[in-house]
């Protein structure tokens, strides 16, 4: 609550509030509505996208574009391996950034060991595809492997494997990507609430003869939740959004697209269609904000 | 106390010291390989892996027959004596095999035998299994035998002027390539060329660090404003920037291009600037306003009591207080910025900056890797050093809650 002498003058707030939420407005709101505007228009803005429907063929009238962002075949492979990133590569980070803070908590070199795993945090994602495109690097001219992989898996007597350019490996060749980048936040957002957790009940718990299994899973885990919750929805965000990765390292080819590469290629060459992935992107992440809304209100009703 | 307990102790955590230390490992092999790789010459990057500089080096061939018979006179890198340098591949080339080696052996030093008192071979077919390995080695000595291992920055300055020639740029300027000259000078104003990373460092300066200044200015001053003053429709906007925290800004990308063509704004820093602080904002605000808003009540309700209006308390007691939450928010948002691509690719397509120019420099038949190598680590050198001089901060800036987008 404000204490009642600070309410004193009607406009001076506004003087200290309106300079962000005049920018907020040009940059956030007034485009996120031509963005939508746009989306029913066709490749250069000039007629309404209905105008682009061939007789003969489906037709979602106004809403033509969406017909593409919904059901063309690179569409719905970009949907796929977003839907596949969160559902692998989200969890698959998270375990990774626990599993890391449960351990460095009982080691002296904790905070070297943080850093370390927190440091591709601090480095832009076009750096880290390209440290990751040497990892992966293959040499087909019968030469020595030099991405450190393929001389592995050469070294053990394997066959090189193409990492980026095989449809089978290469989404989870990118994914490792992200477990790589994003395993330091998690770790570090995840260390911070374990420990919050009192050492008091953690001991008690094995004062009772509890084992270590169960003192995660009954009582560390659930103090945690709510960090888990927070670290999840922020991934989620992120994933939703993967350009940069994706873009240097295979620029969506061979069966890697995503949606946001896929908005970004059609930038200039069509409006319409590119408006229109930025409306899906959108309604994807509704669902997020509401939550992350919701969450907010029921923490400033507990203060 | 039983003296080996701590022995003990340790020997129960051996597990988790090798899980530790493996992950860690496996965390830093990527990043190493790149920065191992950036110091090594362009032949060396195309046919070994980079991990070979820690293996033991197999003696060049013919080494161990020089360093007997020659190096006491000659030195280890052939250039003791001056009138028979042995580094000068215009000496080496009249010695190709082994019997054209006897043959000057053979010939006396100032008077006296060339070898002193070492018998020579006495047949060019005796000579060839000890001669032969040295004209080998003479060979290696003068540079053009196989690569002499060594390190160089030579990768770090192709990637600063934007390099890709087959051979290196001050290799290539030494011997005046035309093709070089076309397009570069040779003296530093090369370090301003357009498609070098010295120039798109300088780009990503002028481009974070007044995107970051801007945010903090407008954030705080919002921020006092949402924890301490009144105002109509004060909590359902604040609710709102949770909401425009997560906004994708792919959502602003086209409508906002056309705004700056109209204005004529296209490429300008002007326009970056403002739409960096756009999507900056609602994080900002929502981290700072929290921060202040945990400061004591009666502090603000006194200095009100005393007479001071809003703008005193603000400047002399809000901001002050509030450093720790925007030094942790500034130094959020300038890593923030200084490693975006997308915004900048889109709105300063003319002014590259660093991650722009990297891609630029992306060969996409997968080669030029020693440029690239360079070009990544200028573009990590700034983070890198803001990350590990105030990681608190950095830390504290992302557990204030969720993550901008």
């Amino acid at each position: 609550m404000i204490p009642k002498v600070m309410k004193q003058g009607r406009l001076a707030p506004w003087l200290y509030v309106l300079p962000a939420l005049v920018i907020m407005t040009v940059f956030i709101v007034y485009p996120t509505i031509g963005t939508f505007r746009l989306s029913l228009l066709d490749a250069t803005s000039t007629h309404s996208a209905a105008d682009t429907c061939v007789a003969g063929q489906p037709c979602w009238g106004a809403f033509e574009n969406y017909r593409y962002a919904l059901t063309n075949s690179d569409m719905l492979l970009a949907l796929r391996n977003n839907a596949l990133w969160l559902l692998l590569m989200v969890p698959g980070t998270i375990a990774g950034g626990l599993f890391f803070a449960l351990l460095a908590d009982r080691v002296p070199y904790e905070s070297v060991a943080k850093a370390i795993i927190f440091m591709p945090t601090a480095i832009s994602f076009i750096g880290a595809g390209v440290i990751w495109r040497f990892v992966y690097d293959i040499e087909t001219g019968g030469g020595a492997q030099i991405g450190v992989l393929n001389a592995i898996i050469v070294g053990l007597g394997g066959q090189p494997v193409t990492w980026l350019s095989d449809p089978s490996v290469n989404n989870f060749s990118l994914m490792v990507v992200g477990v790589w980048l994003w395993a330091g936040f998690c770790m570090t957002i995840l260390s911070a609430a374990i420990k919050n957790v009192s050492a008091e009940m953690l001991e008690a718990a094995r004062v009772d003869g509890a084992n270590e299994w169960q003192v995660f899973v009954r009582i560390l885990f659930p103090s945690i939740a709510s960090s888990i919750i927070v670290v999840t929805t922020t991934l989620a965000i992120i994933i939703l959004k993967i350009f940069d990765v994706v873009f240097v390292m295979t620029d969506g080819n061979y069966g890697t697209e995503v949606i946001a590469n896929r908005m970004f290629k059609l930038i200039v060459t069509n409006v319409g269609q590119s408006t229109a992935i930025a409306v899906v992107l959108i309604a994807l992440t509704i669902p997020i904000m509401i939550f992350n809304i919701r969450r907010f209100r029921s923490e400033e009703a507990a203060r | 106390m039983n003296p080996l307990s701590g022995l003990n102790g340790f020997f129960r955590k051996l597990p988790v010291h090798l899980a530790v230390i493996a992950m860690c490992i496996l965390w830093l092999i990527p990043t190493v390989g790149l920065f191992v790789t950036s110091f090594r010459t362009r032949e060396a990057v195309r046919t070994t892996g980079w991990w070979t500089v820690f293996l033991p080096q197999p003696q060049a061939v013919g080494q161990p027959e020089y360093t007997q018979y020659c190096a006491s006179c000659h030195g280890a890198n052939g250039t003791s004596i001056s009138s028979a340098n042995l580094s000068d591949p215009a000496v080496v080339n009249q010695y190709p095999s082994a019997a054209s080696l006897l043959n000057m052996l053979k010939q006396p030093v100032n008077g006296a035998p060339h070898m002193g008192t070492i018998s020579l071979p006495a047949t060019p077919k005796d000579a060839l299994n000890t001669l032969s390995p040295v004209a080998t080695y003479l060979q290696t000595l003068s540079g053009q035998g196989q690569e002499v291992s060594g390190f160089s920055l030579n990768n770090y300055v192709d990637a600063l002027v934007g390099y890709k020639g087959t051979q290196d740029y001050l290799t290539d300027c030494a011997e005046k390539v035309p093709s070089t000259l076309a397009v570069f000078t040779c003296t530093s104003s090369d370090l301003l060329n357009p498609a070098g990373m010295g120039l798109a460092f300088i780009n990503t300066v002028l481009v974070a660090v007044p995107s970051t200044i801007l945010v903090i200015l407008l954030a705080a001053l919002a921020a006092y404003a949402f924890a301490w003053l009144d105002f109509k429709g004060r909590q359902w906007m604040f609710a709102l920037l949770i909401g425009l925290q997560i906004v994708p800004l792919q959502m602003a990308l086209v409508p906002i291009a056309q705004l700056y063509t109209a204005l004529n704004m296209q490429s300008s820093f002007l326009g970056i600037w403002l739409f960096h602080t756009g999507f900056g904002l609602p994080y900002a605000i929502y981290l700072i306003r929290n921060f202040m808003g945990s400061l004591p009540r009666e502090m603000f309700e006194s200095a009100y009591l005393d007479g001071a209006n809003h703008w005193a308390v603000f400047r002399r007691l809000a901001l002050p207080l509030a450093m720790p939450s925007i030094a942790s928010l500034g130094i959020f948002q300038f890593i923030w910025v200084w490693n975006d691509f997308l915004v900048a690719k889109i709105f300063l397509s003319t002014h590259p900056v660093l991650t722009v120019q990297i891609t630029n420099l992306i060969d996409p038949r997968g080669g030029n890797w020693q440029v690239l190598t360079g070009a990544a680590f200028l573009s990590f050198i700034v983070p890198m050093i803001v990350f590990f001089a105030f990681q608190r901060y950095f830390v504290r800036g992302m557990l204030a809650g969720s993550v901008k987008g």
